[in-house]
């Protein structure tokens, strides 16, 4: 299946000289949930506002549904609702009247019944008639995501969407990102968060100083990069590694009691086994056995440092 | 294509925010104006009698209305493209499918309106204190036209151009006010000195104020067809210039 958006070879030098984007090829798919997690000036932003239109970029080529954004910009943007990371609403506008100026701005004709659904899923129903600058940080948030869904896109763009928002709204707001998402929405979204990519995302995308430096399936992801460790207990402590031992690299705890063996999930063999036939053979019985696996935040830390 | 939602609710959303803020669209051009009768027309018109055949006060409404449309047609159509810059807003209308034609055509479209009800609430405002007889009724209307549809595109090219509050106000203070000032808004070039007179012919307002009168009292400095052709070349320099910073992304796109 063609992707519904495609980057290739993405660059964007501002005028100030400062590189945010360099090289960066990204396909994404139609119907996934995309996280792109990077820190703050990674170039998350930039990428997003390229493909939206609002920043032009310096070199390399952008499509969406097969459309080039910049020649067929008015296809294109059609098909995309923006969230954008600032509260950037006008100040003396109503709900009401700033969602249908998106929805006529994006071209499409009133459609009250529409709009009126959309704010009643919002929570938004009953604050219609009120003034944006009256309404707190969260409301904005709901607004925001009213404006950028008022015309009925296929492909939502959340920048940091969870930036200050309450535990009560980031539930609403990520119940909605599946329900758009089960309705055949495709949705990107950037964060910081490593939990958020976690707990929302299809595939991640790991940004970082204008590079996109991996992108793949979650599980993938962890998989591929997650190194599991194995913990043994040992009934008895010992004061120095068997030499049977040494092949596996064992870390030991100052007190002797427990050792801990670092292996790849992805590997064939993964030693386990011939570990513990050793330990059986040089005579340490065993108390207890532990296994965990490295999280999407020890991965990204770990990525992000390494380069 | 053209996207007509946009382009309505462009100018729709614009001319609501004139509607909000009724008391200073309409009231302060009324009150100036009555000012400006008041003061140049009672207390000094009764010393200059008459201009070239035309009473004092009366010679003064043309140019009344135009200094009146131009600093409103530019402040209008300025702040208009200004401030969604400056509160971030703008976001919304660039990634939207809208094309610079649109844009201009909503935001300057609803300043030259708003401009062109001013100046009709200008003249009936006149009207109250002179009697004014309009020589040309198509060509004045054609004037008034040109007039706050130029001069809403300057000042939605200032409102592009301006990075902040003070850049936003100077021009029209700098330049704009002066040149409208000295451009014969409250004398003929006549009564100048010779030397003076020649100065003036390259100030572009004295063309524009000039062929309006002329389409009242049938009265100029210049000649009507110079000043219409002035008034087009204003416009089209003007258009040249917002399709070149549309084009270019100016102040617009990083």
């Amino acid at each position: 299946m063609q992707p519904i958006v495609s980057i290739q070879s993405l660059s964007k030098v501002y005028d100030s000289g400062h590189q945010a984007l360099s090289g960066v090829d990204l396909d994404i798919e139609e119907g996934e949930i995309l996280a792109l997690l990077g820190p703050n000036g990674a170039g998350k932003t930039t990428l997003i506002s390229i493909i939206c239109g609002i920043v032009s970029p310096s070199s390399g080529a952008v499509s969406v549904a097969g459309h080039d954004i910049v020649r067929d910009y008015r296809v294109t943007r059609d098909l995309i609702g923006l969230v954008p990371q600032e509260l950037t609403l006008g100040a003396f506008d109503t709900v009401w009247n700033t969602i249908n100026f998106s929805r006529g701005l994006f071209g499409r004709k009133p459609d009250t019944a529409y709009l009126e659904q959309l704010l009643r899923d919002l929570s938004l129903w009953d604050k219609r008639s009120s003034e944006l600058r009256a309404l707190s940080g969260g409301m904005k948030r709901r607004v925001l995501i009213a404006k950028a869904l008022s015309h009925e896109p296929r492909i939502l763009f959340l920048d940091e969407p969870t930036a200050g928002v309450d535990v009560e709204l980031r539930q609403d707001m990520w119940r909605l990102v599946r329900r758009l998402n089960d309705s055949g929405v495709t949705i990107i979204l950037t964060t910081h968060y490593i939990e958020e990519a976690e707990a929302i995302a299809d595939r991640v995308g790991i940004i970082n100083d204008g590079k996109l430096l991996l992108v793949d399936d979650k599980q993938c992801l962890m998989q591929k990069l997650g190194k599991k460790t194995l913990q043994i207990e040992l009934k008895q402590s010992i004061d120095q590694l068997p030499p049977e031992l040494a092949e596996y690299n064992l870390e030991f705890s100052r007190d002797g009691s427990r050792l801990i063996y670092t292996y790849d999930t992805d590997l064939e063999r993964t030693g386990i086994t011939a570990l513990l036939q050793t330990l059986h053979d040089v005579g340490l019985s065993l108390k207890d056995l532990n296994t965990s696996q490295s999280s999407l935040e020890e991965i990204f830390v770990r990525l992000v440092n390494s380069r | 294509m053209i996207n007509f939602q946009a382009i309505r609710v462009i100018y729709k959303y614009e001319m609501l925010r004139a509607w909000n803020t009724m008391l200073q669209t309409i009231a302060s051009p009324v009150i100036s104006t009555s000012l400006y009768f008041v003061v140049f027309g009672a207390a000094i018109g009764s010393r200059i009698q008459q201009v070239e055949g035309v009473p004092y006060a009366v010679f003064i409404v043309p140019g009344l209305v135009m200094l009146s449309l131009s600093t409103q047609s530019i402040a209008n159509a300025s702040f208009g493209i200004f401030f969604p810059k400056f509160t971030g807003t703008i976001y919304e209308v660039m990634s939207a499918p809208v094309s610079f034609f649109e844009i201009v055509v909503g935001y300057v479209g609803a300043a030259a309106s708003k401009s062109l009800i001013l100046g009709t609430i200008i003249l009936l405002t006149a009207n109250l204190f002179v009697d004014l007889n309009i020589a040309h009724p198509f060509i004045m209307v054609l004037f008034l036209v040109l007039t706050c549809i130029s001069f809403a595109l300057f000042g939605f090219i200032i409102g592009l151009w301006a990075t902040n509050f003070e850049k936003l106000q100077l021009i029209p203070m700098l330049v704009i006010t002066p040149l409208v000032f000295l451009g014969g808004s409250f004398y003929s070039v006549s009564m100048l000195p010779p030397a003076w007179q020649t100065v003036t012919l390259f100030n572009p307002v004295l063309y524009l104020i000039s062929g309006f009168r002329w389409s009242f009292f049938e009265v100029a400095d210049v000649s009507v067809a110079i000043s219409l052709a002035m008034i087009t070349l204003f416009l089209l320099i003007c258009l040249v210039l917002v399709w070149w910073m549309f084009k270019s992304g100016y102040r617009l796109k990083q």
